[in-house]
């Protein structure tokens, strides 16, 4: 584990070279905790069926400064873009000279973090940053914690909604060594304020990619929060994404999930229902083939009473792929009333695929209503009967079904130009065989 | 006109009824777990020397060990040097007959309204009694030996059927299993034994009742089933204890062997002290229990009714191994007051064809916690394999939980695997359905429970049907609020 010495190294020299930083408090303690729990094994519980300690047995970089250009940054952009607040992430570090902001300052406050914790928001960052950490505690959290460097802070204003959606770009620059980037984003959306915020990766390069992401959003009263994340990497690009929300206020969080292709990648969907009344829906989408291995690990925690969620998270395993899907719902003694739905539905195509799902129910009040299913199956053959009988080629028929299949997912994503974008992905990643 | 308590918190209260200790000379040993301790007790029971060197190997396997933490209970750490780990009743004599049986033995039974002689004359049912650790007296013997049908307790087996023991013993659950199997091979005192040679229909119900006696003696039974080619058995365990301050551990190990077309149907109705009101005292039921289906179209069956012990930690399995075989699993767990129940089970499919049923009912009230754990696993080979989970969970009050943890592992792109659970307490609607019909608030809970229950209380046959039954009615009485 050389790489252990390399981050105590680097962390060091981050330590020194920011001694006056807020920050830097909280960076030790993630290091700390670190050095303490490791990186995860599939012994903890919570990564029994995804091995992330092979991620650290390569020689990362920290990256420091990229030569990435706005060249670079013109071919990664999602649709819609010219009407978005663009914001690029570089091996893990918000770069203001490539980004855009297109919406006012009286709507939407984009800073650098560290700035943020030290002017106007230090009180807002300082509540909010890491709360994420009682929930994820292990040394992969706990790493990026101790890398919090070049992160980023964005607000939207009480009573706003900007009509600009903010995309974040995360480009990860493997073109000469393995690249490591470890974002950490805080956004604030503030009361009555609304906010729509997706995510990509590109890992430029042939060599491995590892981005160690933390997101924490706060959702406060009266909030509108739609998130998405697309993963549609390369295959040597590997990612554990945690985005962890916390609903104080009454409030309703939208989020779609679609990972395409990718190494291991592993999600952590975090919902922390911390209000009566709060509205939350889920969903997430993995198409998987090659080597490919998703973990979708949801939490969401009934904190509060008249909490309503909903998941559905749907999965298709072919090649000598891994679906990992662990969806826990949580009702605590106060959160009386909660209404819990969760359901997983997943395709195995392949004999070397494999597909691992838990859902679970941990409840401790007796007046909600709860229930989750999962199924493992395949193409349905009546219905691949009937489109063969229409002369319709085997290939072509599965890509329907399996496009029909998806269809559930895609269709919860709102906005236009980003619905048949990832409709447009995915057929092609159905159809190339 | 019977005396009903009107609110939960009374039913909470209802003082578990079997709780006694019968004044029988027993042949204790001191406390403590050494080399010494398992020779001794090797020794008592005249062992052969291989079977000695099987517990010493276990016992070195379980110093290895550590006690597992993942499940969902909570209990002070278990000294295992202060059990005893040998109790039996002092053999006086041989008994022929259940009238030479200690009259205080038989009188217990008799409280606990399963008479022997009455179920001989009356039942048919041939009732290995276990009392402590060693088998008192075991019925229609004869009978069941006509047909070729071996049952009698292990040690009895160890003397008068090494070759079968020596090829099954182990041979589902190994002795380096896990931590309370490990210490069950080292330690075992009794437990029953049954054979069910070729083509051979059992024809009656195999029964054990379960007595935990020796106050700090822990209980480490050893069963022990095979059924041959095309036979069939169906076997009863039932377990009360009585009342006692300090926890008493339990950490069986039951071992099923079903070869091809045979099948094997295992019922439990487990009512062991579960602590008092504040969950002081009460059993640790800590258990390892599995089937293996061998030869292709076996099937295995386990059904339970958990209602007693402080703590109930088991998973009853199957492994299907033969192509065509079938694994089944029914389960009612009710807890009350701080009982703690982590259950469920594990259906390992690794044959073709091989299908899996689970059905799983929690019942939770008072502060209790009641979990359900399984583990779906279709292995590549598993060519159409069929699963299919169903756990509901019912909450009785505010103070308790109810918890689905269920593991599904799919390799293989023909299999199909369901799981649904959902969590709920008593509908509204279906209280005031009952209570608009005159149905008073307490008969009405104990109607929907029972309902609830009714899938799997379905499955256990009728002599426990009644026993069980009534168990829950006494556990449920006034679970209104």
């Amino acid at each position: 584990m050389n790489n252990i010495t390399y981050f105590k190294d680097q962390f060091e020299q981050l330590q020194e070279a920011n001694p006056n930083d807020t920050i830097a408090d909280l960076r030790q303690n993630g290091f700390d905790a670190f050095t303490k729990d490791g990186v995860p094994t599939y012994r903890d519980e919570d990564w029994k069926y995804t091995n992330v300690s092979s991620l650290f047995d390569k020689e990362y970089l920290i990256a420091e400064n990229s030569t990435i250009t706005l060249a670079d940054v013109n071919t990664i952009r999602l649709p819609g873009y010219k009407q978005a607040n663009e914001l690029v992430f570089v091996n893990g570090r918000f770069i203001a000279n490539l980004s855009t902001i297109r919406s006012g300052t009286t709507d939407l406050v984009v800073l650098p973090l560290e700035e943020a914790a030290k002017g106007e928001y230090k009180e807002i960052v300082a509540a909010h940053l890491n709360q994420s950490s009682n929930y994820l505690n292990d040394g992969i959290h706990a790493l990026n914690t101790s890398f919090i460097n070049g992160g980023v802070f964005v607000h939207v204003l009480k009573g706003k909604e900007p009509e600009h959606p903010v995309y974040c770009y995360h480009i990860l620059d493997a073109r000469q060594n393995p690249a490591l980037a470890q974002p950490r984003s805080l956004v604030l959306a503030d009361e009555n304020s609304r906010l729509q915020i997706t995510e990509s990766y590109t890992t430029l390069g042939a060599s491995d990619s590892f981005n160690n992401q933390v997101m924490e959003v706060v959702v406060k009263e009266n909030a509108y929060v739609e998130y998405y994340k697309i993963q549609n990497d390369t295959a040597n690009a590997s990612q554990v994404s945690s985005t962890h929300i916390r609903q104080i206020g009454r409030s309703y969080v939208h989020t779609v999930t679609i990972t395409l292709n990718g190494g291991i990648v592993r999600n952590n969907m975090n919902l922390v229902l911390d209000a009566a009344g709060n509205e939350t829906h889920l969903y997430g989408l993995y198409l998987l083939k090659g080597k490919s291995h998703a973990d979708n690990h949801t939490l969401i925690d009934n904190l509060k009473p008249n909490c309503f969620s909903n998941q559905l998270y749907k999965g298709i395993a072919d090649d000598t792929s891994t679906a990992v899907f662990n969806g826990r719902i949580m009702v605590q003694p106060d959160a009386q009333k909660t209404n819990a739905y969760q359901s997983n539905k997943n395709i195995l195509l392949s004999e070397n695929a494999t597909i691992n799902t838990k859902p679970q129910l941990e409840i401790f009040a007796d007046d909600v209503k709860c229930s989750h299913g999962c199924t493992i199956g395949q193409l349905d053959e009546e219905a691949m009967f009937y489109l063969r009988a229409r002369g319709i080629p085997k290939e072509s028929a599965e890509v329907l079904l399996l496009q029909a299949f998806a269809a559930d997912i895609v269709d919860q994503i709102k906005p236009e130009p980003l619905r048949s974008y990832v409709s447009k992905l995915i057929y092609e990643h159905l159809a190339i065989q | 006109m019977k005396e009903k308590p009107d609110t939960l918190e009374q039913a909470v209260l209802t003082e578990y009824k079997y709780g006694f200790v019968t004044d029988i000379d027993t042949d204790v040993i001191a406390k403590g777990l050494s080399e010494n301790t398992i020779r001794l007790i090797s020794n008592k029971k005249n062992e052969p020397e291989w079977m000695l060197d099987w517990r010493l190997k276990a016992y070195n396997h379980w110093l290895k060990l550590e006690e597992p933490k993942w499940s969902n209970v909570k209990y002070p750490i278990i000294n295992y040097q202060d059990i005893i780990y040998y109790a039996a009743p002092k053999p006086k004599k041989q008994l022929n007959s259940l009238d030479e049986a200690d009259p205080e033995l038989l009188a217990t039974f008799e409280k606990l309204g399963i008479s022997l002689n009455e179920q001989k004359r009356l039942t048919g049912v041939a009732v290995d009694v276990v009392m402590d650790s060693v088998s008192i007296a075991t019925s229609f013997k004869e009978q069941l030996s006509e047909i070729g049908v071996i049952f009698c307790s292990i040690s009895e087996a160890i003397q008068l059927h090494p070759e079968l023991v020596k090829k099954y013993l182990g041979s589902v659950v190994p002795m380096t299993d896990n931590y309370f199997a490990a210490l069950n091979s080292a330690v075992f005192t009794d437990g029953s034994f049954c054979y069910i040679p070729k083509g051979v229909r059992c024809p009656m119900e195999l029964s054990t009742y379960f007595r935990i006696n020796t106050e700090n003696a822990g209980q480490f039974e050893r069963t022990l089933i095979i059924a041959e080619d095309e036979s069939y058995v169906s076997y009863l365990e039932g377990c009360t204890a009585p009342m006692r301050d300090e926890n008493q551990l339990h950490a069986a190990v039951v071992e099923l062997v079903a070869h091809t077309k045979a099948e094997i149907k295992y019922s439990t109705v487990q009512n062991w002290y579960p602590g008092d009101k504040n969950g002081l005292g009460g059993i640790y039921n800590f258990v390892t229990k599995r089937g293996m289906c061998k030869g292709d179209h076996s099937k295995i069956s386990w059904t339970q009714v958990e209602t007693g012990s402080a703590i109930t930690w088991k998973y009853p399995s199957v492994i299907l191994k033969g192509d065509h075989s079938i694994g089944e699993f029914y389960s009612v767990a009710f807890t009350n007051n701080h009982q703690q129940a982590d259950t469920g089970t594990k259906m390992i499919h690794l044959g073709k064809n091989t299908r899996s049923r689970i059905v799983s009912k929690g019942i939770s009230a008072g502060h209790s916690q009641n979990s359900y754990r399984g583990l779906v696993r279709a292995s590549k080979q598993a060519t159409n394999a069929r699963n299919y989970s169903q756990c509901d969970s019912l909450l009785l009050g505010d103070k308790c939980g109810a918890h689905t943890f269920p593991y599904i592992e799919v390799k293989n792109k023909t299999a199909i695997v369901e799981h649904e659970a959902t969590t709920s307490k008593i509908g509204e609607d279906q209280l005031f359905y009952c209570k608009q019909r005159g149905i008073d608030a307490e008969t009405a809970v104990a109607l929907i429970v029972n309902g609830f229950a009714k899938e799997v209380m379905n499955q256990l046959p009728m002599e426990f049907a009644v026993e069980a039954q009534k168990l829950l009615a006494i556990s449920m009485e006034g679970s209104v609020g």
